[in-house]
């Protein structure tokens, strides 16, 4: 099993909880236990692009409970003989290797996964800024060596990087230090906000300059936010900003 | 079944509710943190090579930049 794989430095990792989630995209090598035709093959696979039921296999570090997990597309690449190349984008935690066992059944002949390749993590794909652990070891001898930054910028990403594909709330600086104490998000705190935000979908809120402040969970829609004047539109679920880097505008209750 | 949108094929446009600035004399933009800063909050997108696990990949990393606290997003075992 190759390919992408994010890796969070030290503070960062405060936001692995958001690419567990995220959508993923392989590229995957399916042996078959007898010959079909290819126009087989695509039918079945296409019947896959669905919500399917998985049981997590017996190695694994999940409760084994059936679960369901949604198939946006496979997308067949080619077939010789018995391999059967394919591309599929899938919900986070689906098991590939069970999926082309399935197919297999489903077939009827019986298949398995030969080999895996990771070409997307949520953000992150394969034809981006992927960087190999040789990379990686070189750009860190070169950045020691000479200092300049913009060599950590060849192999390191922010973290904001990581919640691309996550809605975003942008905030006013007089706002930012209360989230950083894990305060709920209130309207006259909003400057902007990204379509697509629903009730309890998970935001992250920005602050104009684009650093990551937290992550919260949306009480109210895009649409609702937008009129909203005053009261709660976030729940603050993960912080991910230092407190006191911004200034602290506000007070806390008299005792 | 039609194709789904997967989360990364979803637009998204910005709304802008009400205008403000922000003061330069705090925080700093991501691609602009210190040096220190721009690691301590950085992720690697990395290529896993074959063989070794996500875990072991991830404490390779941890040792080359020598720091204390690696993590991955998710394992890249099938």
């Amino acid at each position: 099993m190759t390919g992408v794989l994010p890796v969070t430095l030290e503070e960062s990792r405060k936001i692995v909880q958001a690419l567990l989630y995220s959508g993923k995209e392989y590229v995957c090598l399916m042996k078959l236990h007898g010959n079909l035709t290819e126009q087989r093959v695509k039918e079945v696979l296409s019947e896959f692009e669905d919500t399917i039921y998985q049981r997590p296999p017996l190695r694994a570090s999940v409760k084994r409970q059936l679960r369901t997990r949604r198939i946006y597309y496979i997308d067949f690449l080619e077939m010789n003989g018995r391999n059967v190349l394919f591309k599929v984008g899938c919900e986070g935690g689906t098991y590939i290797r069970k999926l082309c066992f399935d197919i297999g059944e489903v077939l009827g002949c019986g298949a398995h996964m030969q080999e895996l390749r990771r070409t997307r993590a949520g953000p992150f794909v394969e034809n981006g800024d992927i960087v190999t652990l040789h990379d990686v070891a070189y750009w860190f001898m070169e950045w020691q060596k000479q200092k300049d930054e913009k060599i950590l910028r060849k192999f390191i990403q922010p973290m904001e990087k990581a919640l691309a594909l996550i809605p975003k709330i942008y905030i006013r600086d007089s706002a930012v230090d209360a989230v950083c104490h894990g305060a709920s998000l209130t309207a006259p705190g909003v400057l902007s906000l990204e379509t697509g935000i629903n009730k309890d979908s998970i935001i992250a809120i920005f602050t104009l300059k684009g650093e990551a402040i937290a992550l919260a969970k949306a009480t109210a829609s895009t649409e609702e936010i937008f009129k909203m004047e005053h009261g709660v539109v976030a729940k603050t679920e993960r912080v991910l900003m230092m407190r006191g880097i911004y200034p602290k505008c506000w007070r806390s209750g008299e005792i | 079944m039609p194709r789904t949108i997967a989360p990364w094929e979803i637009k998204r446009q910005l709304l802008v509710k009400a205008e403000d600035k922000t003061n330069p004399r705090y925080g700093h933009k991501p691609e602009e943190r210190p040096a220190e800063e721009y690691i301590r909050y950085g992720v690697i997108n990395l290529d896993k090579p074959a063989g070794p696990t996500s875990h072991e990949v991830a404490a390779w990393v941890k040792r080359i930049l020598k720091l204390q606290n690696v993590g991955h997003g998710g394992t890249l075992e099938a």
